[in-house]
């Protein structure tokens, strides 16, 4: 029986010629991640430990963007708490205010994540980096203390799903629609304890861009990880970013998958995740009755990216928010803000009524920088919509693209770019 | 190891962590400060009713969402003394055991027991007997591994010992 891409990483970094699912090993850490809320706990937990300081100061990344710049006097505590941490220990991938970013946009731009590695991060979203073929998930803050001090942490071995993507899609249709096709398709734990392992030709008509979005939400189908198989796109980014060694494992060809989807990429639609799950989906065809909104995100670990502010500015260029729209736009890092800054996109954000804010994840999880009062709606191109995840447990967050995003936050209610006049 | 009995409080399928401690409590990481918010967004009453050793008991994906440690911390900080449910998210699922709150997966329990009940779990059989109802259910016996950093009170004092 052979192993999964992910299957394959493990073993190589457990030193095992073979691992199978449900084994339990130790595999050795490549980089390990934290941010502001994070941080502070796994430090805490470090100092509980009997270790000389951390296991390699140019293997672990700590970067505050939650609640950055500090929203109140105890994030900003929490914030020098990491920044001590950080100098104390020399760490050299400490990103502060003017270099951070949105951590899961920032360390693949950064040349932090490349194929074949192994990356823990105390945050779920860690998943993210599948797209450029490594293995990467969420862990808690004590896994990412024991992380940082042993350089080790302990897997179950996942089994896989395998998603064979086939198709080109249309237009108005992104990553992120295929990703909330995909969870509407299989539940919030669809893909619990799983891999989710993407493959096929139709691969190649998804932006790397499209990529990061796919893997990073492959924790709201519950799933350990999201990976990609390294084509010449994810090589071409791999080497424009990055000057780490590489590697770059294949699927066996009889690995063995608990499910097998096939989603084909042309049929797809432009999809939005209804209150208050990410699998409530729709697509904009199934959407009869008019959802009057009253503000928009644009941004976040799952589409703060240049693509994603590009298609946005697209669709608002030579338009205008409606009439007491709040329309956030939130550019996921520095260097994505100034290019979009280069290309016009700013100008026609702000020219179209909405404002951009400094990378963040503020109104996501309800942070700052957006929060909703009880009764509103948001059209967001975030990840999650649970109850009171923006802010008042009576307000409502449905997840969509960027696309769908900006042309809501023209009309004012639930819309595609398609149906703009 | 030691065995837990207490009230339950029953919850459904997708308890996130978000509902168990909204992100707007997580500028604090202080144990008691998180506990005194935990559960507010899906249970108001959660807080002033809990009791030392209570037991929470959950359906299908309990902990989904955000990696926030907070969660069981918060529960744990709480007075509860262990968390049933069908199925756990992954990550949930590490932290509870990494700081030392014990959880067990039981279908049957899940579904069967009643908000109210007074229920105790042993956790070296994974034994869950109903006192309420009178039943029993067999709970999912951790793997040695893991039992091995629930008997250390969690993976830190695990790492120190080796």
């Amino acid at each position: 029986m052979g192993m999964t891409m992910t299957q394959k990483i493990l073993a190589a970094h457990a030193g095992l010629e073979k691992v199978e699912a449900g084994q339990l090993i130790e595999a050795d850490l490549d980089l390990v991640l934290g941010n502001d809320i994070t941080s502070p706990v796994a430090i805490k937990e470090m100092e509980k430990m009997n270790v000389d300081g951390v296991f390699d100061k140019d293997k672990i990344a700590l970067v505050p963007d939650h609640f950055v710049p500090n929203k109140d006097i105890k994030s900003a505590e929490h914030c020098k708490c990491v920044r001590e941490f950080a100098y104390r220990n020399e760490i050299t991938n400490y990103f502060e205010v003017g270099e951070m970013g949105i951590e899961h946009a920032l360390l693949p731009e950064k040349g932090l994540t490349v194929a074949g590695d192994v990356i823990i991060g105390a945050d779920s979203h860690t998943c993210t980096y599948g797209a450029l073929g490594a293995f990467s998930t969420g862990v808690g803050s004590t896994d990412m203390a024991a992380g940082m001090a042993t350089g080790k942490a302990w897997f179950k071995v996942p089994s896989a799903i395998k998603f064979n993507i086939i198709g080109k899609p249309d237009k108005w249709v992104s990553g992120k629609d295929v990703i909330l096709h995909i969870i509407g398709m299989i539940g919030v734990d669809g893909a619990l304890y799983k891999s989710m392992e993407f493959v096929g030709e139709g691969i190649q008509n998804l932006s790397m861009d499209d990529r990061f979005t796919i893997a990073n939400m492959a924790i709201e189908a519950g799933g350990k990880n999201g990976i990609f198989p390294v084509d010449e796109l994810a090589l071409t980014y791999i080497k424009e970013h990055s000057a780490k060694a590489y590697t770059v494992y294949e699927a066996d060809e009889d690995a063995v998958y608990d499910a097998e989807y096939t989603i084909d990429l042309s049929s797809l639609r432009p999809t939005i995740a209804f209150p208050h799950l990410p699998e409530n989906t729709k697509t904009i065809d199934e959407i009869k009755e008019d959802i009057a909104i009253n503000q928009v995100v644009i941004g976040s670990c799952t589409n703060g990216r240049l693509d994603d502010l590009r298609t946005a500015a697209e669709v608002l260029k030579g338009r205008h928010v409606a009439k007491g729209m709040r329309c956030i736009v939130i550019p996921a890092t520095q260097t994505i803000y100034m290019q979009a800054m280069e290309e016009g996109l700013l100008k026609t954000f702000i020219e179209a009524g909405a404002v951009v804010s400094t990378p963040t994840c503020g109104p996501c999880l309800g942070g700052y920088m957006g929060i909703l009062a009880a009764g509103e709606r948001c059209v967001s191109t975030t990840n999650r919509n649970f109850v009171g995840r923006m802010g008042h447990v009576d307000s409502e967050i449905y997840l969509a693209s960027p696309a769908v995003a900006a042309a809501s936050a023209v009309t004012g209610k639930i819309s595609c770019p398609c149906q703009l006049s | 190891m030691k065995a837990a009995k207490g009230t339950v409080f029953k919850y459904g399928d997708n308890v996130d962590t978000d509902v168990i401690i909204p992100a707007r409590y997580l500028n604090s990481s202080d144990p008691a400060e998180l506990a005194a918010h935990c559960m507010e967004d899906i249970d108001k009453e959660f807080i002033q009713k809990v009791q030392k050793g209570d037991i929470i008991v959950a359906t299908k994906n309990f902990g989904c969402g955000s990696s926030r440690e907070h969660a069981p911390i918060a529960i744990k900080a709480a007075g509860v003394s262990c968390v049933i449910a069908e199925t756990f998210a992954r990550i949930f699922y590490r932290n509870a055991i990494n700081i030392g709150l014990p959880i067990i997966e039981c279908p049957e329990a899940a579904k069967d027991i009643c908000a109210g009940d007074t229920i105790e779990v042993n956790f070296d059989t994974g034994v869950i007997s109903d006192i309420t109802k009178g039943t029993t259910y067999k709970g999912q016996a951790f793997p040695e591994f893991m039992q091995k950093i629930i008997a250390a009170e969690g993976l830190v004092n695990y790492i120190n010992q080796q």
